[in-house]
């Protein structure tokens, strides 16, 4: 992108807005799929006994997972799963993006049969100058996951970098 | 065994993780987490023939970055911060060498903590996937 990256007022509105309410369900499957998937041989995510052995209620969910989201057609992303929410939509005009990296945050411990709900908010712009691609805009998103009991158990914080 | 406080120490080395996942194993990410981007498991997708190949999940990375921790604490603990930074992209089939240290070891009103860093080292040893991790130790 040629010329310089601004963060306008506009775009500064959108920062902390938060998104409607999601329902993202663990459960023992979503847990075996999920450490399946990473290729977990630990029994613990897998066998309710060994799970209860080392401690919890139920299969724990495997760092990085916090449930699976409700997937309904027409309101969630084909593509990625989660909900599509309508709200602000950040108006940048930049064609490319990068997922810079993703920070999680834990409060409580989270284990099949809890039910969470996450809202979603832009939490920061800034502008970063990289060596091989120029200005970027660093867009940090942050998650709040709330379990059943209205704890917060998880922050989710990830970055794409829109260049 | 559950890991314990006195079973390391600052400046140890977590035992690595050797992966090299193949398509199989993505589809099974897929499916676990969610995210269908053809980029991660189709050839023809446009993206994917632009690259030569298909590449891993950033997330598929950041999870077994995960695992590498839950096999150290082998829950003995929990982690308290989990995080990285996807500075290169990696491909199927291509053995990734997971791994970290322990570079801080304290007490905080009564919690035991460590932090760790962490690395996904690719065939020519590039750390393509820097993390860290804020632990707690259960005794």
């Amino acid at each position: 992108m040629a010329g310089k990256i601004e963060i306008t007022r506009e775009m500064q509105a959108v920062v902390g807005v938060e998104s409607p309410p999601w329902r993202y369900e663990v459960t023992t499957t979503s847990v075996r799929a999920f450490a399946r998937g990473v290729g977990y041989a630990d029994p613990v995510y897998y066998d309710e006994q060994a799970a209860r052995a080392a401690g919890y209620r139920s299969l724990p969910c495997p760092p990085t997972y916090l449930g699976t989201p409700v997937f309904i057609p027409g309101q969630s992303s084909d593509t990625f799963s989660g909900p599509m929410l309508s709200g602000p939509r950040l108006q940048h005009g930049l064609p490319n993006v990068l997922d810079g990296g993703t920070e999680t945050e834990y409060f409580a411990e989270i284990c099949a049969g809890d039910v969470l709900t996450a809202t979603s908010k832009v939490s920061d712009l800034s502008i970063r100058e990289s060596r091989s691609i120029g200005q970027m805009l660093i867009v940090t998103n942050e998650s709040t996951y709330t379990n059943q009991d209205g704890v917060v158990v998880a922050k989710q914080r990830g970055q794409a970098l829109f260049y | 065994m559950p890991l314990t406080w006195n079973d390391f120490a600052e400046g140890d080395a977590l035992p690595t993780l050797e992966k090299a996942p193949g398509v199989t194993q993505l589809v099974k990410y897929a499916a676990g987490g969610g995210d269908f981007n053809p980029l991660h498991h189709d050839y023809a997708f446009p993206q994917a023939k632009a690259l030569g190949s298909i590449i891993i999940h950033g997330r598929f990375k950041y999870a077994a970055l995960g695992e590498l921790v839950s096999n150290w604490l082998n829950h003995g603990g929990r982690i308290v911060k989990l995080s990285c930074q996807y500075r290169g992209m990696d491909m199927p089939d291509k053995p990734m060498t997971l791994g970290g240290t322990v570079v801080r070891k304290w007490e905080e009103d009564g919690e035991k903590l460590a932090e760790l860093e962490l690395f996904v080292k690719d065939a020519e040893g590039k750390n393509t996937t820097p993390g860290s991790a804020i632990v707690s130790l259960k005794g």
